[in-house]
């Protein structure tokens, strides 16, 4: 290890005391998630160490700030955390001890020096480049700039991946999501309302391994995190096969931790890894603790659907089309049945009586 | 619009159109049917028996003697898929919920087991049927585009429903919207097609027990 | 004016009720009803499918009565009810349809075919299509009054012998008797011992009866051709009679649609209800031993069964009044493999035995029966129908086969028990 630089990612892991068995052990939990066989545990950690630390900008757009809590404040430090600790964040807002002109001037040094990462989190309002500015300079002019010469752009949390609360409808300030301005170049959406913190990491383990972007679902999530939905995961599904469900939040199956589907739960249609990684370091996941999921890194998820009611329950009240159709059934209907009488009574109107001679056709 | 969208959509706006649809249909085709009235039956009912119409409305769903053997995959494979269809529909706990968010009330499910095998024999059942439209002389001779059509409206919403059921397909949210559309569009072709029959047959029923039963003859 | 394609269609629009159109709006073309009737079973041609012969009312019906038919008419895309496609329905609705009704008790959904059939002739004979034999059939009872030309002197030659034979008296045109007793052609030609029964049955019984030499014909062409007005002319003589010789009760004879002509169609075809009672004999015959008045002895020592005429058992609801009177006299009485309300049709009601064209198919169509006494081994067949006693002696004489007719009526007749009352 005497060629390894000091500013690698192994070096400083081994400054922070973080020892060769925890760091494996991180090797070997990303070679399982990304599906690679053991031998790739050893190539993993190797090129790891040897990884320069990468430089990294962080943007923070029309957001809350959840993402990076649930990043920095999950738990006590981790492998994964570490490995966050020692990307080189040349910029991030909230974190770095500069302000002002001397923040905004230090992405320009990291955008300078190029092969950065970009990292966004949080929504780009359209309706008013005015609504978000950050040292006077719009979101949107921010982000299309930093965006330019970046390696690569990781969208955490479900605004900047989806639009997510900002986007929620009637969508004040025309919040969209980063892919939707971002064309040109790989984006990786990591959505969550926050994302799961080992998620963040593994896509950044994945990129300083192996110089590439993990393999990407339809909605440009990394498929290795986000490829079972929580329903087929969640320790409570037996109970949905059996039909036990908990109806109430209080009643006894709730307490005894039966499925919550009818509770609105949205574990069936939300692709996460929440119910298999959990959260608070393994601890525990919404699900776990009696509530149903949101479906909070789903696209849109504020408004698909009453959060209460059960997945297959009717969105909006049906009472105006089904006033609107009786409406119109007894309209028509009626309309059509006079026809009919009168098409009837025509009909008897016109009968001939039948004589024996009107049996037969006379040509 | 991305699946969950698509999924919302199905739930909210698509089912309003389609319920929608499928009731003014309802409406309409009843009072089509019944504005063309009936003559009172002047001759004397053998015996008075005020409840010929209603039992028939059950008898007509047993074979009469002798029939069952000589249609065995009509009548078998028609309980087959009804009934396994009801069992889906009506004891699956998220169609139960279904049913509670449009009308209130509820019941309760069965296990998913009993539902997953009433659905394969429901599938299996409309498979042999069609089999059997298309090889049955007379069934093939009967059949129109309407028939192909009416069966192809029912068996959708089964193959998607077990299809989003059993993760068929990798991505169960557009699985799961294609179920619910695929119900819906059997909701708007219902009152216009042979699937009326899930209403008209009441009526059908109901007017030949009576005609029969003021004969004296059980029909 | 004469039969047009206009006055059958118009005749359509006036027949679809609202049964009916519930009844097409239900049809799922499970091909059951085919499998019901003896015209598919026996031959294996589906164009008998019940349903289908039945295919121009539900297209005028569709096209006229429902708002989706009439959009697509106006706008051409539907398949018009054509002249051509009427007379090629013909054969269907008149050669291959006996209206035996066991479609309408099959049907899943409910469906009464046969009613359908009987409105869709309607149509048909106001369009010229009925077949020539009923077109002659009908035009005789309304000539001669009777379909077979059957006159008042051949009715009262007949009399005469059965007075003499049996030593009884038949009265006629007689006010006030309890019964006016009615005939078919065939009986009046082939089977006079029936007027014979009555006469002694009655006789023994102490009920007064009489006949009317303006309506001893019950049979009716024309609900079978499908000509109401034509029906209504011919019921009308019989309620006239009725009515002049004030009886409490007409018994339509051993005649299957005689007897759904005058019992059910009656009271529609005339717009009201009668002050009198019609019955068909064997209800009659059953009444009368329940009061005590029948009395029954001996009994037929060999096997035999009961074939239902549709009209009168299916169709018209006495099926236990035979089956009573025969356990009575023949202890040997074997019921035939789906007898009863289920029973199969001989192939000749509903016009088709007086339909010349239908002749070859409803030979055909006898092989239902044919197998049904010969899975029995019996060689004697009770009915209470001339008309279905002559389609089955027809039939057995073409496939050579040597068994006995016998009418339930003369089959009482012959048992009476002379030492009773």
């Amino acid at each position: 290890m005497e060629s390894q630089s000091k500013n690698a990612v192994g070096a400083a892991l081994e400054a922070a005391g973080v020892s060769r068995r925890e760091f494996l052990g991180f090797c070997a939990t990303l070679a399982a998630a990304y599906s690679l066989p053991g031998t790739a545990v050893d190539a993993i950690a190797a090129a790891l160490e040897k990884a320069p630390r990468a430089s990294v900008i962080w943007l923070s757009f029309q957001e809350c700030t959840g993402c990076t809590e649930s990043l920095t404040r999950s738990h006590s430090p981790t492998v994964e955390g570490l490995i966050l600790e020692q990307v080189s964040l040349d910029y991030h807002h909230t974190l770095q001890a500069a302000s002002g002109e001397a923040a905004e001037h230090a992405r320009e040094e990291a955008m300078r020096a190029g092969s950065y990462l970009l990292v966004v989190d949080g929504s780009v309002p359209l309706g008013n480049p005015g609504f978000s500015t950050i040292a006077g300079v719009s979101n949107v002019d921010m982000l299309m700039e930093t965006a330019k010469d970046a390696a690569a752009v990781i969208a955490v949390g479900t605004c900047a991946a989806y639009g997510g609360l900002p986007a929620a409808l009637p969508n004040p300030t025309g919040a969209v999501s980063v892919s939707h301005l971002i064309k040109d170049k790989p984006v990786i959406n990591v959505p969550g309302c926050p994302p799961i913190p080992v998620v963040i990491t593994g896509v950044l383990a994945h990129f300083l391994t192996f110089g590439t972007l993990p393999e990407l679902d339809h909605l440009g999530r990394p498929k290795v995190f986000y490829g079972e939905s929580i329903h087929d995961r969640c320790y409570r599904r037996p109970f949905y096969d059996q039909g036990k469900f908990a109806e109430t939040f209080d009643d006894e199956g709730a307490r005894k931790g039966w499925c919550l589907y009818k509770l609105g739960c949205k574990g069936p249609v939300t692709y996460n890894a929440c119910a298999t990684t959990k959260w608070n370091d393994g601890v525990s996941f919404p699900i776990q603790s009696g509530h149903g999921c949101l479906g909070c890194s789903e696209p849109g998820f504020w408004d698909q659907g009453p959060f209460y009611k059960a997945l297959s329950m009717p969105t909006a009240s049906m009472q105006k089309a089904v006033g609107a159709a009786v409406g119109a059934g007894v309209a028509i209907g009626a309309a059509m049945a006079i026809r009919n009488k009168a098409a009837m009574t025509a009909a008897k109107a016109a009968h001939e009586p039948v004589r024996v001679e009107d049996l037969e056709r006379k040509s | 619009m991305s699946a969950l969208e698509l999924l919302t959509w199905a739930r909210g706006s698509g089912l309003a159109l389609a319920l929608g649809l499928c009731l003014f249909g309802i409406i309409l085709r009843l009072f089509e049917i019944l504005s063309l009235g009936r003559k009172t039956d002047l001759a004397p009912a053998r015996t008075v028996t005020p409840g010929s119409g209603w039992r028939t409305l059950l008898s007509r769903s047993l074979p009469p003697p002798g029939m069952l053997s000589r249609a065995p995959l009509t009548y078998v494979g028609g309980y087959v898929f009804h009934i396994g269809i009801a069992i889906a529909v009506f004891f699956f706990v998220p169609h139960i919920e279904l049913i509670r968010g449009l009308l209130g009330f509820g019941w309760r499910g069965l296990p998913n087991l009993f539902v997953d095998i009433a659905s394969i024999a429901a599938i299996l059942a409309m498979l042999a049927v069609l089999a059997g439209r298309l090889t049955d002389p007379v069934k093939r001779f009967l059949s129109g585009k309407g028939d192909w059509l009416a069966w192809g409206l029912t068996f959708l919403p089964l193959a998607t429903g077990y299809a989003a059921f059993h993760h068929l397909a990798e991505n169960y949210t557009l699985l799961l919207a294609l179920h619910i559309l695929s119900v819906e569009l059997l909701l708007v072709v219902l009152p216009f097609s042979k699937l009326f029959h899930v209403v008209g047959l009441f009526l059908a029923r109901w007017y030949n027990g009576e005609i029969a039963g003021r004969k004296g003859v059980a029909s | 004016m004469s039969a047009s394609y206009e006055r059958g269609i118009n005749a359509f629009m006036e027949v679809i009720d609202a049964p009916v159109a519930s009844f097409f709006s239900s049809c799922v073309h499970c091909g059951l009803c085919a499998e019901s009737c003896l015209f598919y079973t026996e031959t294996g041609d589906p164009q008998y499918a019940p349903i289908h012969k039945l295919e121009p009312l539900r297209r005028t019906w569709q096209q006229e009565y429902t708002l989706l038919g009439r959009l697509a008419k106006l706008a051409g895309l539907a398949k018009p009810v054509t002249d051509e496609e009427l007379a090629a329905w013909s054969p269907l609705v008149y050669d291959s349809c006996s209206m035996c009704g066991r479609c309408s008790m099959v049907c899943p959904v409910g469906n009464d075919i046969t009613m359908m059939i009987r409105k869709m002739r309607e149509g048909m004979a106001a369009a010229g299509h009925a077949p020539e034999g009923l077109v002659t059939a009908t035009a005789r009872s309304i000539t001669s009054g009777s379909p077979a030309g059957v006159k008042w002197v051949t009715v009262q030659a007949q009399i005469k012998r059965m007075q003499a034979q049996f030593g009884i008296e038949i009265p006629v045109n007689k006010e006030g008797a309890d019964y006016l007793v009615l005939m078919s052609s065939w009986e009046i030609l082939n089977y006079p011992e029936y007027l014979g029964a009555v006469g002694r049955i009655f006789a023994k019984a102490g009920a007064t009866w009489t006949l009317a030499d303006d309506a001893y014909e019950a049979t009716n062409s024309g609900i079978q051709i499908g000509a109401s007005d034509l029906a209504r002319q011919l019921v009308g003589r019989i309620v006239a009679a009725a009515e002049r010789l004030k009886v409490k009760c007409v018994i339509s004879p051993e005649c299957g649609h005689a007897y759904t002509a005058i019992r059910w169609e009656g009271p529609n075809l005339m717009g009201r209800a009668f002050g009198f009672e019609v019955k068909h004999i064997l209800e009659v015959l059953d009444d009368l031993r329940r009061a005590g008045r029948l009395k029954l002895k001996g009994s037929i020592d060999k096997p035999l069964t009961y074939h239902d005429p549709c009209q009168i058992s299916r169709r018209g609801g006495v099926h236990e009044q035979p089956r009573t009177l025969l356990n009575q006299i023949a202890p040997q009485f074997r019921e035939m493999n789906d007898g009863g309300t289920m029973n199969w049709c001989c192939g000749g009601g509903g016009g088709v035995s007086a339909n010349e064209r239908a002749e070859a198919l409803r030979t055909i169509a006898f092989k239902r029966k044919k197998a049904q006494i010969e899975e029995l081994g019996v060689d004697t067949v009770v009915t209470a129908c001339a008309n279905c006693r002559v389609v089955i002696e027809e039939a057995l004489e073409h496939y050579h086969m040597d068994i006995e007719m016998l009418g339930l009526t003369e089959l009482v007749a012959e048992h009476l028990d002379e030492e009773g009352i």
